[in-house]
């Protein structure tokens, strides 16, 4: 009955190719905007570092996987390998160049990932499947060690960490210790919002159709003129400036310091199980994915308390594995093709509610 | 069909909500005012490092609890305190942190982090919360320059220190130091920011006194290190030194054995000597040794105390709690540093419930004493100690004990470490932070 768009006329061709041509999509879309804005007013400390800042930074990752393996098709395991060059490489330009803008490293540091990106995603073009996903596990190890073995990524500093030095843009700390935790999560929240809707408009033009008709079968692509080397090049390059910018963020907005095991292996799984749950192929699903996998375990360590509950903390820790592992399952068994389809399900239902047919 | 998924679907996500609301209320709600002093608690007691996690949550739970049965708190101040589990994760740490850091009437009074990559995420954020962070023999070994790192504190000793003790050990056991000169030492490491520390130390000692050092990295979280020990068999050192934690120290120490290699040419630092890391070897471990900086084993009197007030005289139950294990050892010792602290500057600001400012000038101006030992149960336990502006190592000796089966003892003098190759190096490391971050440092 809400949400019905009977009356609602598209009279141009750009009204009609809008990303949401439904008004009460857009409505909704405005209301999201207006509660991110404001939830540093009321949101605590806790509540930005704990849970709203790693979710921006895991959705952007998150975005970055979609558009490799949901729109693509190309299966990978690197993730986490791709972040730590996003990370590793910020701290490096930032502090040879401690004058240039954060978000001008932000975005060169992308810019170097996507360069690696490009060089581990050669092999695509032989290999399919959970074979490509073998070798992508490469470049985690691979990017892995060099972090951890080589002096020079981490300025030869005694321990292998590296820690995010105190940047500002226009006079206000942006990074560092002194950086408040409301500036850090604007400065998230800018760079997801246009990444987000950079990639929306991405996977909706040639590119985005390019990778589509790859994923749903290479040789009929090539065939009408899809040419696979620049197409999954493409998409391995973009991807991996989406996991570089996350995992600069990671370290520069979130952490504060890293060492390579804040990258490791479980971090690409991480992603990889957000894209799964949240929907593959589906820029909403990269946030409701990454919203679910972020969420569910800061919860779930304070459920007991919140029942009254008081047990010991190793068996909390454990009964909380299990449960957030029966959800992953059961939300796999009632909706396979993840939470974005669950949420297109729902508008289907809510269009001819009261009166289904 | 599809109608029912979806809304079984639905039902379990406004669970998930709902429950998401409710949490949020209750991280709002904290506070209560009273004579009370928080200690928050990172433990990890699940996970491939829980082996060394265990004893260290229940040394602070045990220790903490005497004073609050035996003393009513410090002067009359109850300590309160809660744990939350980090898994040894550095990502959990942050979290357990931001949870905890405002509890209390005062908020936290000091952090232990009992985590080296923990303790590097909370550096920078100390001056910022005002929650001043003791990690205690471990960390990043440049806060023991006072004057940059203000907030931070390592006493008795850092990696560095140990690692030159452990050279130092090494040429009195060869018969002196010109008898280095050719011998073939290897660092078996945690390839992480904790294990590389004592690397740069060691590597500078090797020019200096021309032995000959071979780093093997062992990976996270080392349950798998055939290799380094094949490594180890053709590389025939003469020493061996590990950096471990968790479960690597006792797969390390089984290899060790099964490869034959002289235990008593074997020695793991401070956080690979505990009784866990020797026990699954058997009798191959006899022999081994590890660095120190107290005693083990429950002949103290603190002990006794807390056999009597903790666990109402029933000793068994004490044991299965770990008392008398290194690690649990090490715990009472950092946790009667953080009580002493506190004691310390209630002294300056009152007894009552202290912030972390205070406590900081509290730790600042530590001086436990050889009486003040003895009161507290620990004569013989430990190093006296005393804190400095300037210094926040302190002294920096280590002990060497040895393991005979069924006990650790003490088979060394008090060692003191190479000072004049140490303190230059902490001064400069600690400047290079001071630059990079734009610290101004103190002039004391």
């Amino acid at each position: 009955m809400i949400y019905r768009e009977a009356g609602q006329f598209k009279t141009t061709y750009t009204a009609d190719q809008a990303v949401f041509p439904i008004v009460q999509d857009r409505w909704f879309i405005a209301a999201v905007a207006f509660l991110a804005l404001g939830v540093p007013f009321v949101a605590n400390e806790y509540w930005l570092q704990v849970v709203l800042i790693p979710f921006l930074l895991f959705s952007l990752a998150a975005i970055g996987l979609n558009l490799l393996t949901g729109y693509t098709g190309q299966l990978s395991l690197g993730t986490g390998g791709f972040m730590a060059v996003g990370g590793y490489m910020t701290y490096k330009i930032t502090t040879a160049f401690p004058d240039l803008n954060i978000l001008v490293v932000f975005a060169a540091a992308g810019l170097i990932s996507a360069g690696a990106g490009l060089v581990f995603g050669l092999p695509s073009l032989r290999i399919k499947g959970f074979y490509l996903a073998v070798a992508t596990l490469a470049s985690q190890f691979f990017l892995g060690w060099l972090f951890n073995r080589v002096g020079w990524f981490y300025n030869y500093s005694s321990s292998g960490t590296i820690t995010a030095p105190p940047r500002e843009i226009l006079g206000i700390m942006v990074t560092g210790p002194e950086a408040t935790a409301e500036v850090r999560y604007y400065v998230a929240l800018a760079i997801v919002t246009v990444m987000a809707v950079a990639a929306k408009n991405l996977v909706r033009g040639r590119i985005g159709r390019s990778w589509m008709a790859i994923r749903d079968m290479d040789v009929a692509a090539e065939i009408i003129g899809i040419r696979p080397f620049r197409t999954k090049l493409l998409a391995f390059s973009i991807s991996s400036f989406y996991c570089g910018v996350a995992g600069a963020m990671l370290v520069f907005l979130w952490l504060g310091s890293a060492e390579t095991e804040a990258f490791d292996i479980v971090v690409s799984f991480d992603v990889l199980f957000m894209i799964i749950i949240g929907g593959l192929g589906s820029i909403l699903g990269s946030f409701l994915g990454a919203a679910f996998i972020v969420l569910v375990p800061v919860l779930l360590t304070n459920a007991p308390q919140l029942f009254g509950l008081t047990m010991a903390i190793d068996l909390q820790k454990h009964i909380e594995v299990v449960l957030f592992g029966s959800l992953i399952i059961f939300f796999l068994i009632v909706e396979p093709n993840g939470l974005a389809r669950l949420w297109q399900i729902t508008k289907e239902k809510l269009r001819l509610w009261p009166f289904p047919y | 069909m599809k109608l029912r998924n979806l809304t079984l679907s639905l039902v379990g996500l406004s669970l998930v909500g709902a429950a998401a609301g409710a949490a949020g209320s209750l991280v709002t709600t904290a506070a209560f005012a009273q004579a009370e002093q928080f200690f928050p608690m990172l433990v990890y007691r699940t996970g491939p490092y829980a082996p060394s996690g265990i004893p260290v949550a229940n040394g602070f739970r045990d220790y903490y609890t005497l004073i609050n049965e035996r003393d009513g708190g410090i002067n009359g101040v109850k300590i309160t305190f809660e744990e939350c589990e980090t898994k040894y994760n550095t990502k959990l740490g942050v979290e357990c942190y931001e949870k905890l850091k405002n509890k209390g009437p005062t908020g936290a009074t000091l952090v232990n982090p009992f985590s080296t990559g923990i303790t590097y995420q909370l550096i920078p954020k100390a001056p910022v919360d005002e929650v001043p962070i003791l990690s205690m023999g471990y960390g990043r070994t440049a806060a023991a320059d006072g004057r940059v790192f203000e907030w931070i504190f390592n006493f008795p000793a850092t990696y560095w220190s140990q690692a030159s003790a452990f050279v130092r050990y090494v040429a009195q056991q060869e018969g002196g130091e010109a008898n280095l000169k050719g011998k073939k030492i290897a660092h078996v490491y945690h390839n992480s920011a904790y294990g590389k520390e004592a690397n740069a130390t060691l590597e500078v000692l090797a020019k200096k006194y021309g032995f000959e050092l071979t780093l093997l990295a062992v990976d996270h979280p080392g349950q798998e290190q055939k290799s380094t020990w094949l490594q180890v068999r053709r590389l025939k050192p003469d020493w061996i030194f590990m950096s471990g934690w968790g479960v690597m120290n006792q797969v390390a120490v089984k290899e060790a054995a099964a490869i034959n290699y002289p235990m008593d040419h074997f020695v793991g630092n401070w956080w690979s000597g505990s009784d866990a890391d020797v026990i699954p070897a058997g009798d191959g471990s006899i022999g081994y040794k590890s660095t120190a900086f107290h005693g083990a084993g429950t002949g103290w009197p603190v002990h006794q105390d807390i056999i009597k007030y903790v666990y109402g005289g029933d000793e068994a139950k004490a044991k299965e709690n770990n008392i008398g294990e290194v690690l649990y050892n090490r715990t009472i010792v950092n946790a009667m540093f953080g009580v002493e602290a506190v004691r310390t500057a209630q002294g300056k600001f009152g007894n009552k419930p202290l912030t972390g400012k205070q406590v900081r000038w509290g730790l600042e101006n530590l001086n436990i004493t050889k009486a003040r030992l003895k009161e507290l149960g620990m004569e013989g336990f430990m190093k006296p100690l005393k804190v400095t502006c300037r210094d926040h190592e302190t002294g920096g000796s280590v002990i060497i004990q040895q393991w005979d089966g069924k006990k650790w003892s003490f088979s060394s003098d008090w060692i003191p470490p190479i000072s004049e190759v140490v303190r230059p190096m902490i001064e400069e490391a600690a400047a290079a932070y001071a630059k990079e971050n734009n610290i101004t440092p103190r002039s004391c």
